[in-house]
């Protein structure tokens, strides 16, 4: 890592450029980053997808395999959302347990997911309360470059969709059938620069931010989830144009992740 | 190995003397490396191997963490070599386990015989080396990017380090194992060569060999590191002959 002193020049030198409406790397406030989704990136995995934001990438590889539904959900199959943000990925990051970062990505993505009921988990169920599917959904982090939440959606998204439940392998059927998603959430995620709220924030922006707010969308205009996260405030009305901005944004982003459904 | 009752044993080996891939003995699955596909990162490189996926980083020499692995007289190298959860047909638990925790060992060890880590004193050499779909030979892979990443990140060293296994399939030496080879076949033999000094810095085995068997699984291994030797420079010539788009990788 480069020093504090730089980081704190850059901190001051980026609040000063959104003051007149500008960024780092030449973005307006309200431009994403290219987006660039790879479905079936992982052939071992059940359905996988590569996601690219701009120097960020992430890989998704779901997984299903027969377990026992929860005691307090005997009728519903299990969805489980991991996310590694592996020391590879990063300078920051160090080897070890999860940490919290890490937790959050997962818990954001997890949340809109289900939510957003993009997989009907009733429909995984094979025997109440015996045996029903088990969906992990792994997140794995290659380059951090800001903005994970976003991408660990894409990819997590994406990779559902292009799942098959290997019913066959474990001769629950007599051939796998393609995992059904009926409800495409994105995630949308700003932060404060100053008086400036921006969308997709570069790790060099998250790391000066006063605040950063992720907004997921559903396909049929639905906010299913939102997390504010780092230090700062937003106000009411902060959040009801944010919350319009990732509507918007949004319905581009779910256009590219469908678009590799068809 | 280890699949000793295991149904549908497959035909290893044709009667024309061509594998369960269509390739002869001596021939290695097809290799593409890319060096430099990660931003962050000082050094990186991704290889596709066969069916193998694998992604390697290079981080310093920076701080050492954790502290009392700093070594006064030379930087210390430190490899994590993780298998994704999705990597394999059956979920792989995320976290550390015993077998990832060797094969870092010897990557980290076969490392050290080729890094001027003298160089660089009080600090770490870091290498992560993610594997994203495996389909046997994933540690060989690792090797390999691990060590253009190295080159990559600019860490002076004696040589790169191209690594392949040698296995014993059908009771014939054969180049390269893919994962059927590997669960079935009689034996399994990586290895890693600096080529400059024709030297083995990883070695590894499992099975049954005879000493005559073993000498020609060499030689075999030893060939097949020469070729994989060129794709590994011609990766780091790629990487500075041709412009990198902004958003590239993978």
């Amino acid at each position: 890592m480069s020093g504090e002193v730089a980081t704190e020049i850059r901190t001051t030198h980026i609040l000063d450029l959104a003051a007149s409406g500008k960024r780092l790397d030449g973005r307006g406030p309200d431009d994403y980053r290219r987006v660039l989704i790879e479905p079936g990136f992982v052939a071992t995995a059940d359905g996988s997808a590569l996601v690219r934001i701009g120097e960020t990438a992430v890989v998704s590889g779901v997984k299903l395999e027969p377990g026992k539904p929860f005691p307090d959900t005997p009728n519903a199959g299990v969805l489980t959302t991991n996310a590694e943000l592996v020391p590879l990925s990063s300078p920051i990051f160090e080897p070890g347990p999860p940490q919290p970062g890490a937790i959050e990505v997962s818990r954001v993505v997890d949340r809109a997911i289900r939510a957003a009921e993009s997989i009907d988990l009733a429909r995984l169920c094979v025997a109440p309360g015996e045996k029903s599917w088990v969906c992990y959904v792994d997140i794995h982090v290659l380059d951090h470059s800001g903005n994970l939440i976003d991408a660990a959606m894409l990819a997590g998204i994406t990779a559902l969709a292009h799942s098959t439940v290997p019913a066959k392998r474990f001769e629950l059927a007599e051939a796998d059938y393609p995992l059904e998603v009926q409800h495409f959430p994105v995630e949308c995620t700003f932060v404060r620069l100053g008086d400036s709220i921006v969308v997709d924030p570069s790790f060099d922006e998250e790391q000066a931010a006063q605040g950063r707010l992720t907004v997921a969308t559903d396909e049929l205009g639905r906010v299913v989830a939102m997390q504010k996260g780092l230090v700062g405030a937003f106000s009411p009305d902060d959040v009801r144009s944010v919350v319009q901005r990732a509507l918007t944004h949004g319905d581009r982003l779910r256009k590219m992740v469908q678009g590799g459904t068809a | 190995m280890g699949s000793v009752g295991a149904k549908d044993v497959p035909v290893l080996l044709s009667p024309e003397g061509l594998r369960i891939d269509g390739r002869r003995l001596d021939e290695l699955r097809p290799i593409r490396i890319q060096a430099g596909p990660l931003h962050q990162a000082d050094g990186s490189a991704f290889v596709e191997w066969g069916q193998n996926k694998v992604m390697a980083a290079v981080y310093g020499p920076r701080e050492v963490h954790p502290r009392h692995l700093q070594q006064n007289n030379k930087a210390v190298i430190q490899c994590k070599y993780n298998m994704a959860a999705f990597s394999v047909d059956e979920r792989k638990r995320p976290g550390l386990d015993r077998r990832s925790q060797e094969i870092s060992k010897v990557i980290a060890e076969a490392f050290e015989s080729v890094v001027f880590a003298e160089e660089f004193p009080r600090t770490s050499i870091d290498v992560y080396i993610e594997v994203l779909q495996a389909n046997a030979g994933t540690r060989c892979a690792g090797l390999v990017a691990a060590s253009v990443a190295l080159a990559d990140a600019g860490i002076p060293m004696v040589d790169l380090l191209p690594a392949v296994a040698v296995g014993k399939v059908a009771g014939a030496i054969a180049l390269d194992l893919k994962k059927e080879e590997d669960n079935f076949g009689e034996a399994d033999l990586p290895m890693a060569l600096v080529p400059q000094s024709g030297r083995l810095v990883l070695l590894q085995m499992e099975g049954h060999m005879t000493p005559e068997e073993l000498s020609q699984s060499l030689d075999l291994g030893v060939q097949g590191c020469k070729v994989i030797y060129e794709k590994m420079k011609q990766a780091l010539r790629d990487r500075y002959t041709t412009a990198r788009l902004p958003a590239e990788g993978p």
